[in-house]
């Protein structure tokens, strides 16, 4: 077999169908034909930034919000900016101020998506502001399996609460937490969780969020006796495995540790794998 | 521009090698090849450089390892890789079986490591050449030492070449810098087919919140269209003073008209690297702007180029 025979042709020529404002988020929605066929809840698609011959030559990564197969436009994605990290990054800005009809290349959808349970099981799904966005995609998947699924959504304040309105359409129960207590419980999502999974019962744990969140996350899900998904938020400059720049410290079955690629290998790990005090360092003993 | 042009003919001789095409992938931009494979049929390739391999498994440098800067990137992976063994075992067979033509780029910190990975890497299946690496990215005494010393470039390549059976070519890749010319020399006397320049520019840069070094290996090397035109430079200077030794240019290059200056600078080929991390099918859209350049400028072959921007230096046209 030719190399041609395997290309799965993951670049597709995309276009800005329109950025909607929601709270401290952007949805960026793009067309992207048969990008919807390939989706599984947990990848991600690649973009790039300030058209054609850019000077910015880093892809800027995102989990999948949503997509739809057809409708006026063919296929969709929806994708969540967030505004900190907007006013941080001039390529951000570029996407989110960029005009419905603007061309980028989308690459997509890249990246190993959440594994799910073969049976019905009680699911909890935690989300810490903008990581919520691709948790949504994956309870509609859970509820086709027939697994109870619940929410915990978190922000530092209830402006930061990403999806809590839509989540309590999706799901049997959500729980809100904000820093700041505006709304729901007081403190970080990882301060609402054991109380849910005793409530709940649950056998797995999603979570996407900030690495520190997600660490505790897995924490807690392992003292439950649960299992757990997440979704590691890291800097991808490629997106394809290429560039080796978004490595994570992860153990492997035979017990070693490895810096594997989180765009490639990832974005979604076992949460007991994870090394989470050693991200960002080369430990000693990896290969 | 007319239709009834013959197409060109993109078959390009480069240091014993001949190949379907003069645009290369340049090492640790390709992955192992699987990567690419979603983006772009390999056999559009002239070849295919592998990131470079040591004798050990090697876990590669602290994060970040890739910062943007204006029209370049910034990196400084620490030449995370597998090891030869792990290499060998499995990255080299996938490409062995699809038939890509490969070219191993190899690194050591002893004359002793540089020859026993020519030995087991030449003598293997499906290589058509070493590019011997030599800029170590360890950051001990011996990174200066291989990089910019012509004596000892001239060592290695020696010991290189000792170790490698007939058929498989031996390039060196030079990092930028004075001497230049000279180290291109030494590695071309002692055992060379061919030089590769340049290695990325040495670069560092600082986190515009904590003012502390960008990367987490603290320096690194830009590649991307930032670095063009010093390539250019570095390809120009040693095809001037060497105009019989087969170059293969590599820095910055994302476009055909850049392969075409490259050529016109007097390189044979070249490597495409930095652009394949922001777009992994870059080198079907390359190759075929490659073949509309030439073909809008009646060039006939590639190799019809090499050195043609050097208005001044005798040129054998047959």
């Amino acid at each position: 077999m030719t190399a041609a025979a395997n290309a799965t042709g993951l670049s597709t020529p995309g276009q800005v169908l329109g950025v909607k404002r929601v709270g401290a988020f952007h949805v960026l929605s793009l067309l992207a034909p048969g990008l919807a066929e390939r989706f599984r809840p947990g990848t991600f698609i690649a973009l790039d930034v300030g058209g054609p011959m850019s000077e910015r030559l880093a892809r800027r990564t995102f989990p999948i919000h949503r997509v739809r197969s057809t409708g006026a436009h063919g296929g969709t994605v929806e994708v969540v900016l967030q505004v900190p990290d907007i006013g941080a990054d001039p390529g951000l800005l570029w996407l989110a101020t960029a005009p419905a009809g603007t061309q980028l290349d989308v690459l997509g959808p890249l990246g190993r998506p959440f594994a799910l349970p073969k049976e019905p099981v009680t699911c909890v799904l935690v989300g810490e502001e903008a990581g919520s966005a691709p948790l949504f995609p994956l309870a509609e998947r859970l509820r086709e399996r027939d697994c109870p699924v619940h929410m915990l959504l978190g922000g530092r304040s209830d402006h930061q609460l990403f999806g809590a309105l839509e989540a309590r359409r999706a799901t049997r129960g959500v729980t809100v937490t904000t820093e700041d207590g505006s709304v729901g419980i007081a403190g970080t999502v990882a301060d609402g969780m054991p109380d849910l999974l005793s409530r709940t019962g649950a056998e797995v744990v999603y979570a996407a969020g900030r690495h520190t969140t997600l660490h505790a996350v897995a924490a807690i899900a392992e003292q439950h006796g649960a299992w757990s998904q997440t979704l590691l938020d890291v800097e991808m400059p490629c997106g394809t495995g290429l560039c080796q720049a978004c490595v994570v410290p992860v153990v492997g079955e035979d017990g070693v540790t490895r810096m594997v690629r989180a765009c490639f290998d990832g974005p979604v790990f076992r949460g007991d794998r994870v090394r989470w005090t050693d991200l960002g360092a080369v430990p000693e003993d990896a290969r | 521009m007319t239709l009834d042009r013959e197409p060109v003919d993109l078959t390009t001789e480069v240091a014993g090698m001949t190949l379907t095409s003069p645009v290369l992938t340049a090492a640790g931009c390709g992955g192992t090849g699987r990567e690419l494979e979603d983006y772009l049929a390999l056999d559009i390739v002239g070849a295919f450089t592998t990131r470079t391999i040591t004798l050990d498994p090697t876990p590669g440098a602290p994060t970040p390892r890739l910062v943007e800067t204006p029209s370049g990137m910034l990196t400084e992976t620490g030449g995370q890789n597998p090891g030869m063994q792990g290499f060998l075992a499995t990255e080299l067979p996938w490409l062995a079986q699809r038939r890509v033509r490969t070219v191993v780029s190899i690194a050591g910190t002893t004359l002793g490591e540089y020859a026993e990975l020519a030995r087991r890497v030449a003598s293997s299946p499906g290589v058509s050449a070493l590019e011997v690496n030599l800029v170590s990215t360890n950051r001990d005494a011996y990174e200066r030492r291989f990089c910019d010393d012509g004596y000892q470039i001239g060592r290695v390549l020696s010991a290189v070449a000792g170790e490698v059976p007939r058929g498989v070519s031996v390039l060196a890749k030079l990092a930028p810098g004075s001497g230049l010319v000279e180290l291109a020399r030494s590695a071309a006397r002692n055992g060379a087919d061919g030089v590769v320049l340049v290695h990325g520019f040495p670069g560092v840069r600082f986190d515009p919140d904590t003012w502390r070094p960008s990367l987490g290996g603290v320096t690194g090397t830009v590649g991307g269209p930032a670095v063009l035109t010093q390539a250019l430079r570095c390809v120009w200077d040693v095809h001037r003073a060497m105009p019989d030794l087969p170059l293969v240019g590599v820095g910055g290059v994302r476009s055909g008209f850049d392969v075409v200056q490259m050529l016109l600078a007097g390189a044979s080929a070249v490597q495409v690297g930095t652009t394949l991390l922001s777009d992994p099918g870059a080198v079907r859209r390359i190759t075929e702007e490659l073949a509309h350049e030439l073909a809008a400028h009646d060039v006939k072959r590639p190799a019809d180029l090499v050195g043609a921007g050097h208005p001044d230096l005798e040129r054998d046209t047959t």
